[in-house]
């Protein structure tokens, strides 16, 4: 008779492994109550950064005496390596926490419905909506995309299936434009196009500055994307009797698609919560404008500056509100972006 | 057609007298009488990258419906000369060549001829199964077509004689619309020798088609290459003795001393195998060196 295997985890911490562990967590904690409480120092930083000091000489000092001194840096490291992990995390966690808990008041239904051409930023928060501002920032982008996703991605195919002679300099260039401060995109537009041309504010003009911004983000992480795209594809497709348009068009792009909405996404990030170009160039308004290509246009970020810089307490609600609801379009602009670009993958 | 004796076909080990008698075994069957596909001839091939001289003045001829088996130890330029038959060779930035291909005739390098004619005429099969990943196995087997912007009447009968051609159509028949990449490797590699015959080549380029697959997948793609022989002219590299043996009805012999390759020698298969002219062959096919 043959004895009945059961599954089992030889490799699992023991109960009593667990125990240990909680405790060095413990001694950590009181030992830096005690320390603080017992020096000068004051703060929440103070029991932070004591408590990390202390948990690493614990764990490293018991993993020195358990299993020697290798043992001991690994448990040091991993201490290191969490609290860096920690020190990233904390502040996202904090903005987010803040932005709901500060943004939360300021929602009510009509928030999507009107918009502020009816009431000032002093009026009660029930009064007055963002409507103006999520339409404008959603024009703004999608206006953006149809600029940048064809100029970006073209650039990049340039530069990773033609290779043709100005492949560095454009490259460079690409390179040197992904640093460019947002208010020079805005400087540019507005004395390049909107006090020769057109002479007036309009989503166009604020778009026109997000493109600038957006192609090198989109371009470079294309580049990236495409040049993983195995060589062997390409060669495939040429050996099939493909022109080498049709390759890239039928193969290339099809096999990188969802790194080409990764940089898309990342494109969108960079130009969501753009405000200084905005400020210059769309002048925005407090209503629904429902011509792109003309006129003042509100935007997210836009509408949260101006309600700061109104500092009454209604309009810092409205400011915290404005915030929270950029940051859920961005996300919901990602979700999108992600969905889309899974679609025919996980069919 | 093909009258193995039975003691060969378990043949396992590679002494030169069972390659011998494989070679010579094979060459009982129908010899390329009936001059399908269209014949190739290489003239005075030269290839550099760059300004290393890798392949020196090779002078081949492949007959219409002939299998042909390029040996020779690595980097002696096997693959660079396949890749010059088809025009492949010039897609390495910093590749060069020198002397003339001629297909049914004409040099496919003469100035105004359109290269993807060329590759459709001229087809090729890779060393590492290269499925198109965003496509299923039917639009695979397809893609040629899309990609040369060809008409066909009836696409379900192309799709389906071409994977049977390539011995693939009863294990995918069920899951066309399944990915290329869900198949095994040796599946893979039919799938896209199937996707090279659905554009109909006349000649068929595979290099080291078999270099990454099991025992099993290996014997499906050479009786697949026998088959083919009836209606295409087949170039194949190969660094397995007994593949070349088993397919092929010529051999030609690749070395490099250092210097760029060179065809040292070509015959028949089994002639190749059992009394080569050149001692550097002999010592070779019988595994001395190399």
């Amino acid at each position: 008779m043959t004895a009945v295997a059961t599954p089992q985890k030889p490799w699992a911490k023991r109960p009593s492994d667990r125990l240990r562990e909680i405790a060095l967590l413990l001694g950590a904690i009181i030992f830096s109550f005690v320390f603080v409480g017992a020096t000068e120092m004051k703060g929440k930083l103070a029991y932070a950064f004591v408590f990390f000091a202390a948990y690493g000489v614990l764990t490293s000092t018991y993993a020195f005496i358990s299993r020697g001194a290798p043992a001991a840096k690994d448990a040091f490291v991993s201490t290191l390596v969490s609290l860096g992990a920690v020190l990233t995390v904390v502040p996202m966690a904090s903005i987010l926490i803040t932005v709901i808990q500060k943004g939360v008041p300021g929602l009510h239904l009509g928030l999507f419905t009107n918009d502020m051409s009816m009431a000032t930023s002093t009026d009660p928060i029930a009064t007055g909506g963002i409507l103006h501002a999520i339409t404008g920032t959603l024009t703004l982008v999608t206006l953006a995309l149809v600029m940048s996703i064809p100029l970006g991605i073209l650039t990049a195919l340039y530069l990773t299936e033609i290779k043709g002679r100005f492949a560095g300099p454009i490259r460079f260039l690409v390179q040197a434009m992904s640093g460019v401060p947002s208010i020079v995109a805005g400087l540019f537009i507005l004395s390049a196009v909107l006090y020769t041309i057109t002479k007036e504010y309009s989503a166009l003009m604020g778009s026109l500055a997000l493109t600038i911004l957006m192609i090198p983000t989109i371009a470079r992480t294309s580049e990236e994307v495409l040049l993983l795209i195995p060589n062997d594809l390409r060669e495939a497709g040429t050996a099939l009797g493909g022109t080498q348009w049709r390759t890239v068009a039928m193969i290339v792009v099809p096999a990188a698609r969802s790194g080409l909405m990764t940089a898309i996404i990342l494109g969108i990030a960079r130009i969501a919560g753009e405000t200084a170009p905005l400020v210059l160039l769309t002048g925005g308004g407090d209503k629904v404008n429902p011509n792109p290509f003309s006129g003042a246009v509100g935007s997210l970020p836009y509408y949260i500056w101006r309600s700061f810089n109104a500092g009454s307490p209604e309009a810092m609600t409205r400011a915290w509100a404005g915030l929270l609801v950029l940051m859920v379009v961005v996300f919901i602009l990602f979700i999108a972006a992600r969905s889309l670009s899974n679609r025919k993958i996980s069919k | 057609m093909i009258q193995t004796p039975e003691s060969e076909k378990t043949m396992s080990s590679t002494t030169p007298s069972s390659l011998a008698s494989v070679a010579s075994a094979k060459a009982e069957r129908s010899a390329p009488t009936s001059a399908q596909g269209t014949g190739l001839e290489a003239r005075g091939i030269h290839a550099w990258f760059g300004k290393n001289h890798v392949l020196s003045n090779i002078n081949l001829d492949f007959a219409a419906g002939s299998v042909t088996a390029l040996i020779g130890p690595s980097g002696c330029g096997k693959s660079t000369f396949i890749r010059t038959l088809n025009r492949m060779h010039e897609f390495i930035p910093g590749a060069a060549m020198a002397g003339e291909v001629l297909l049914d005739g004409k040099d496919v390098y003469a100035p105004g001829v359109d290269v993807t004619k060329i590759r459709l005429q001229v087809g090729m099969v890779f060393q590492k199964p290269n499925p198109f990943p965003s496509m299923t196995i039917g639009e695979n087997v397809l893609s040629g077509l899309k990609l040369a912007q060809l008409k066909v009447h009836n696409k379900d009968e192309l799709l389906e004689s071409c994977l049977v051609r390539a011995g693939l159509w009863n294990e995918v028949k069920d899951r066309l619309d399944a990915h290329g990449g869900s198949l095994s490797g040796g599946q893979q590699q039919r799938l896209c020798i199937a996707r090279a015959l659905a554009v109909s080549p006349e000649v068929l380029l595979m290099d080291e088609p078999c270099s990454a697959l099991d025992p099993g997948s290996t014997l499906r793609i050479e009786e697949t290459i026998r088959e083919l022989s009836d209606s295409m002219t087949i170039i194949i590299v190969t660094h397995n003795m007994q593949q070349a043996a088993r397919v092929s009805d010529y051999t030609a012999f690749f070395l490099s001393d250092g210097g760029p390759g060179e065809m040292i020698e070509v015959a028949t298969t089994s002639e190749i195998f059992s009394k080569p002219k050149d001692q550097r062959t002999e010592n070779y096919v019988t595994g001395r060196f190399g």
